[in-house]
């Protein structure tokens, strides 16, 4: 039992380019849902400022940067991705460890736009879905947080056991935008 | 169908998963009579015209939602958080 090696979800899988597109997986980090308990909300998003320097995101949103983000998953949820959390959150908070249970990707490029458009039915195009704006919504067949974190680039989320089905997906999606030139 | 969900905006219906009547917002004490637990558990409505239902955004942010809906026009009248309804 000493010789076990920790993989990532999408080991073996990634990078792929197809196109102008490419899919790769995300740094494997510390990722903590963050629940705050009833009227709290404020005094949470105050602490999580002064420990982490992001404000608690409001719906549809996310806050924070490349490696400290909080990203808004649900009515009083969100996900803390990188840093390990400072335990005054749980003052005002249910934080719960769910490491190992997401599967993080990044799509980016020319016309990724494009290719999200064949696999989830929210407009994603950046007139509406600026930089910081997340949703959740199906993607194909799972249902999947996204957020867009750069003019052509957008972090996915899914259930660990979905990664390969969502490799799978939008590497259809990738070679359908890819073929048509 | 479209429903509104109060988060996420207008979706899909079949984002949602429908629970059924908005009877569980209104459920009997424990120590409630019998008749009031059968009313509870087995007695519905079958309304041709508005009808109180609950639905969950399970493709989505997993919000518990009141839903109005017209069961002769289609027509989505009213969609307000469960956590916020009230009878």
């Amino acid at each position: 039992m000493d010789k076990l090696v920790a993989k990532t979800p999408c080991d073996g899988l990634l990078p792929l380019t197809v196109g102008s597109v490419t899919l790769s997986e995300e740094e494997a980090v510390t990722i903590h849902s963050i629940s705050p308990l009833k009227g709290k909300q404020k005094a949470l998003s105050d602490v999580l400022k002064a420990a982490h320097g992001m404000a608690c995101p409001s719906a549809n949103r996310a806050t924070g940067k490349a490696g400290a983000r909080a990203v808004w998953f649900g009515p009083a949820h969100a996900m803390l991705i990188g840093p390990v959390p400072d335990v005054a959150l749980m003052e005002h908070a249910v934080v719960v460890d769910q490491s190992d249970a997401w599967t993080v990707v990044r799509l980016e490029g020319a016309g990724v736009e494009d290719v999200l458009a064949r696999v989830v039915p929210v407009d994603l195009r950046s007139s509406h879905f600026k930089r910081g704006h997340t949703a959740r919504t199906p993607l194909f067949h799972m249902t999947a947080s996204i957020t867009r974190v750069g003019e052509n680039a957008f972090q996915i989320m899914v259930f660990r056991s979905m990664a390969k089905t969502l490799v799978h997906d939008l590497r259809r999606a990738m070679e359908g935008v890819a073929a048509r030139g | 169908m479209r429903i509104t969900c109060p988060y996420c905006g207008e979706r899909d219906r079949r984002e949602f998963y429908y629970r059924g009547a908005a009877v569980d917002l209104d459920r009997p004490a424990p120590d409630a009579d019998e008749a009031a637990w059968d009313d509870f558990v087995y007695q519905r409505e079958n309304p041709a015209g508005p009808t109180r239902e609950l639905w969950y955004h399970e493709g989505g942010c997993g919000a518990w939602i009141v839903v109005t809906r017209n069961t002769m026009t289609h027509e989505m009248i009213d969609v307000q958080l469960a956590s916020e309804a009230q009878e």
